[in-house]
């Protein structure tokens, strides 16, 4: 891999390090993809040779790595302009794009060939689908078309526990689908209130995020709509035969105050700008991002709980609640 | 004057590290592919009719 090329965002050249390389494979999010694909794979019920499984997590992590440099190659010049992304080792200047694509294609083919050989090849498709769903129908089309990108563009971060259950089954039954569908409608909520308080950013750099689009007003409303669909879909595995008893209380009650966080958050004024001729308008904004950024937070913790209970839960071989099995 | 096109102690240095780790990649590469192999192949091997 060659040395990073002079960039006007850097005074002077510095070298590009392995761990630079390893930043393009956006850790953080490799670590939400292993958790949700370890639980679609232990709650597929089915035993797993433990080798060939690990070797499972770990193609769907190269995977979701992969798709990370892909986008940070093509996004390059859009995180240049955000002051979240800017540091990001493309648009610093640390490594070439053309040595991002590349490190992003390679482990793309890597991932899905060894995912084929190791488990089978339905488990190889949907990785390979979801790679070319993130690196080419999110971040080349949607992410600068339409400020529905992330509800769309949400698909390829919903599918990892599929991908997990088709690697220890060979098979994509509805409860798996279930697991991807509470993903996908959380994914909405989620990133649209992160994106409240962060919509200078997007509007900066061009990115048709839904507070820049359509206001913040409608993106709190639309928020909350979400969160009505997608409270049910979290609580519905423990009627469907996958979620037990200590399921159905994290959810019911997680969720709860998921959707008492999303009111609090529409009655807000998270995402619109200080009136001047207000005294305690400054104040008013930071209240009101405060709720945003309490729905961020807690659906972070709301996802990894439903998910780490249902884990829990199978590891134990905890009994599923046979409501309408 | 310095000669532009002469690696300087921090690009060296950065060269060596991103070497091994590409070679530590390769490695566990050619490892992971071995056992997945005798994981795979293993089982079907034991049991075949003599």
């Amino acid at each position: 891999m060659a040395m990073a090329s002079a960039h006007p965002h850097t005074e002077a050249r510095q070298p590009a390090r392995w761990q630079d390389f390893i930043q393009l494979l956006k850790p953080r999010v490799m670590s939400l993809v292993v958790f949700t694909g370890l639980t679609g794979l232990v709650a597929a019920g089915r035993p797993v040779n433990w080798f060939l499984g690990a070797v499972a997590i770990f193609c769907i992590a190269v995977g979701a790595g992969a798709s990370g440099a892909l986008n940070m190659w093509y996004d390059s010049d859009i995180d240049a302009k955000m002051r979240r992304t800017r540091g990001r080792p493309v648009p610093a200047g640390r490594v070439q794009g053309s040595d991002a694509a590349g490190l992003g294609v390679v482990l793309s083919l890597f991932s899905v060939m060894l995912m084929g050989m190791a488990l089978n090849w339905l488990a190889a498709g949907l990785l390979a689908f979801t790679i070319v769903f993130y690196a080419v129908v999110y971040t080349m089309w949607l992410k600068r078309s339409t400020p529905q990108n992330i509800v769309i563009g949400g698909l390829a971060g919903a599918l990892p526990p599929v991908i997990g259950w088709a690697a220890a089954t060979g098979q994509t039954p509805l409860n798996a689908w279930l697991l991807c569908a509470i993903i996908f409608m959380w994914t909405p909520p989620h990133f649209w209130a992160l994106s409240l308080y962060t919509s200078e950013d997007y509007a900066k750099a061009g990115v048709p995020m839904m507070p820049v689009v359509r206001g913040a007003a409608s993106t709190r409303r639309q928020i909350l709509i979400y969160s009505l669909l997608f409270v049910p879909i979290a609580i519905l595995p423990a009627f469907t035969g996958l979620g037990g008893a200590a399921y159905l209380a994290v959810s019911g009650v997680g969720g709860l105050i998921f959707l008492l966080l999303a009111v609090r958050l529409l009655r807000s004024r998270a995402g619109e700008a200080a009136d001047p001729r207000r005294d305690d308008g400054l104040y008013d904004v930071a209240a009101g991002a405060r709720t945003a950024r309490n729905l961020f937070a807690f659906s972070i913790l709301y996802l990894t709980l439903l998910f780490a209970t249902l884990l829990v839960e199978h590891l134990a071989g905890l009994p599923a609640l046979e409501l309408f099995r | 004057m310095s000669d532009p096109s002469r690696e300087s102690d921090a690009e060296a240095k950065a060269r060596r590290g991103r070497n091994i780790a590409l070679a530590l990649g390769l490695v566990l590469f050619v490892i992971l592919v071995f056992v997945v192999t005798l994981v795979r192949l293993g089982g079907n091997v034991a049991q075949r009719p003599l």
